[in-house]
């Protein structure tokens, strides 16, 4: 029971960053990137060669996962997205989805199509089991470790919106990009640093769940839905909403497949139509703005 | 006036294309090789066109006294698009054998254009019991997943697994596992506490290992399609569940030589039964395993041999019938006897399903490599799912 609670969550934790860079170019920039499922299958061949081919350690190459992705994510939007701003979203998720194909055909013919697995480095996978009997707690290292890191990361990104300059700015660029351009914010740079860190964090969320979410090319479009949902049920105008709705979808999965394997994986869209019915605009929506 | 002469000037340039095709069609035979080369199933599809490639080199391209030209397709594992590949192939290209079909659904889709424009079709890999009743012209070369199934199911029984559950990839060879280990196992006097299923796409085992965890039985039974089996051994190795006294017993789909030796230690000992290791000790086996690997990087697994008797019985059907399709060439599949790198097998006329023996293995490290080492063996054995 607890055990599954805890698999729950670093799933959930997972899915958040994933999700997380998604959540703030669809409602800080009004913009759907349907590619963003891509950055992370990046992130995902970026430990994948560097660890199996290189022989890198596993811990130098969740930092690469995150800058390089984050650096091919500014270059993209510097010369692809920013023209797609002001066009309608047809427009939008046609593009996106368009170089969702391309990052998949071209992966199939970098790195081949059959599924990838990690090898994780021996201190990750060991087990720890606390108590006996129904409430017993046996965590995996590997998991424990995602959801210590996803811990970090969401509270770290949380003092930087709520705490820094750069979070006003970014903030107030929201808002209203024109009055925040007229008083001298640097809109189009903070949107691009936005949308780097986004994807960076994918590509860091994909070289993380490369183990437990299994890697081939199709990974973009297998977890797209998913990241749609967290999206979808979280409302994408803070951090707490993908967190909070990650961690639900990433539990009600898991105790889905456990207590009620017939259903198996469509709990979660259950939970997803029940939730919207409820609140049509996601679990959290600030009532203020705009 | 100038415009008829021009007319006149196309009409002879068609006749003059159309020319050496025909002449063409009537010296050549063509082979639709249909195979899922990207997507989850990939692998399925490399084994296969390397084995198929490997046979004609070793072969040559001559059979009947026809020049055989195989055209291969990517489906994807996607059924519709095997269908749309298996039209195209029959009417564009006229081909004589579809051949191929890495997973079920795709065999399936297939089966009524193979009825419908009596064009004998190869089964190499799908491996569910029912796909040769779906078309009198289907031909198995593979295996059926209930005669992979009933070894390990007597084994586990009489080696004191008095407790199982069951876990298959929820779709049609996975029913098939999960009804026929269950129904043997119980006739040898076992007892299965619970039958799980795992949805195909993307896999996490988690909550069902964990469950599996909770029944503690003796042994587990696991069923998943080529190329999963590495994720799963991780997996399962990782939550421990090997070291809480569960043993793993499986069909020889999970220990697949494609990927056994990037499983690691968690693989060894595990016991499971299938129709072809890559260990199998016999000379025409160890042609075959230093061929393919001369070829490719890789070591060749049950669906590439799948793929390697597949055009054995092609091209020996071609020799009978001079080169001639259809029918006849159907009729020419049936019955075939042979020596394949698995060991004696025979295309049972009846069923048109392949009788082969069934191993019973165990993985061991040899050499520094992991191999499913056979110990013991069920001799010719029939589709159990054709019985009744």
């Amino acid at each position: 029971m607890l055990t599954l609670l805890f698999d729950g969550i670093a799933y959930g934790m997972l899915l958040f960053i994933l999700a997380l860079g998604l959540a703030v170019t669809m409602g800080l920039m009004n913009f759907i990137n349907l590619a963003h499922g891509a950055f992370a299958m990046a992130g995902g061949y970026i430990l994948i060669v560097l660890m199996q081919r290189h022989g890198w350690p596993f811990l130098a190459c969740l930092p690469v996962a995150f800058v390089v992705t984050a650096v091919a994510g500014a270059l993209l939007e510097r010369t692809l997205y920013r023209p797609m701003y002001g066009k309608p979203h047809l427009d939008q998720v046609l593009f996106s989805i368009g170089l969702t194909f391309m990052a998949v055909a071209a992966v199939d013919y970098l790195v081949g199509s059959s599924p990838q697995t990690v090898q994780l480095p021996g201190w990750l996978r060991t087990r720890f089991e606390i108590g006996t009997g129904h409430w017993q707690l046996g965590m995996g290292a590997y998991r424990l470790f995602i959801v210590a890191t996803c811990v970090a990361l969401a509270l770290g990104l949380q003092a930087i919106l709520g705490r820094t300059r750069f979070g006003s700015r970014l903030r107030a660029a929201v808002d209203d990009p024109r009055v925040a351009a007229g008083l001298g914010i640097p809109v189009n740079r903070v949107f691009l640093v936005t949308f780097a860190v986004g994807s960076g964090l994918a590509g860091l969320g994909g070289a993380l769940g490369a183990d437990i979410l299994g890697l081939d090319p199709t990974f973009p479009l297998k977890f797209m839905v998913y990241f749609l949902i967290v999206c979808a049920v979280g409302g994408t105008s803070s951090i707490t909403g993908p967190l909070v709705a990650a961690l639900v979808l990433g539990i009600a999965d898991v105790m889905g497949k456990y207590y009620v394997p017939k259903l198996g994986a469509f709990i979660v869209y259950v939970l997803m139509i029940a939730i919207l019915l409820w609140r049509p605009q996601g679990l959290f929506v600030r009532q203020a703005g705009r | 006036m100038i415009h008829l002469h021009r007319r006149h000037l196309l009409s002879w340039c068609v006749a003059l294309a159309a020319m050496p095709g025909a002449h063409a069609q009537s010296d050549t035979v063509k082979i639709g090789l249909i195979l899922p080369m990207t997507g989850q199933q990939a692998s399925t599809g490399r084994q296969i066109e390397a084995a198929v490639k490997l046979w004609q080199a070793q072969n040559g391209t001559k059979a009947g006294g026809k020049t055989v030209e195989v055209i291969f397709k990517d489906d994807a594992a996607v059924p519709d698009t095997t269908r749309r590949l298996a039209q195209e192939l029959v009417v564009n290209d006229k081909v004589a054998v579809l051949a191929g079909f890495g997973v079920t659904p795709a065999a399936m889709a297939t089966a009524p254009i193979a009825t419908q424009s009596k064009t004998p079709m190869v089964v190499m890999a799908a491996a569910t019991s029912a796909i040769t009743e779906a078309s009198p012209f289907i031909v198995r070369t593979s295996f059926t997943l209930p005669q992979a199934t009933i070894g390990i199911a007597e084994w586990a029984a009489k080696n004191g697994v008095k407790k199982a559950v069951s876990l298959v990839a929820d779709y049609g060879p996975g029913f098939d596992a999960e009804k026929f280990f269950a129904d043997r196992f119980q006739l040898n006097g076992g007892q299965v506490l619970e039958k799980l299923r795992t949805p195909l796409r993307g896999p996490d085992f988690a909550p069902v290992l964990q469950k599996v965890r909770d029944l503690s039985p003796d042994a587990l039974f696991v069923f998943l399609p080529s190329g999963q089996g590495a994720q799963f051994m991780k997996q399962f190795g990782e939550r421990g569940l090997d070291k809480a006294g569960v043993r793993l017993i499986a069909t020889g789909d999970v220990t697949d030589d494609d990927q056994l030796n990037d499983m690691g230690d968690v693989a060894l000992g595990v016991v499971n039964s299938h129709h072809y290791s890559a260990a199998h000790n016999s000379a025409a086996n160890k042609k075959f395993v230093d061929a393919f690997q001369a070829a490719n990087k890789f070591r060749p697994n049950f669906m590439a041999v799948g793929g390697y008797d597949g055009m054995r019985v092609i091209y020996n059907a071609l020799n009978a019938t001079k080169g001639q399709g259809g029918e006849a060439l159907l009729n020419a599949m049936k019955g075939q006897v042979f020596e394949s790198p698995r060991g004696q097998v025979l295309i049972d006329a009846q069923t048109r399903d392949i009788v082969q023996d069934i191993y019973i293995r165990k993985v061991e490290r040899k050499d520094g490599q992991l191999w499913n080492v056979e110990f013991d063996v069920q001799k010719a054995v029939k589709d159990p799912g054709k019985l009744k």
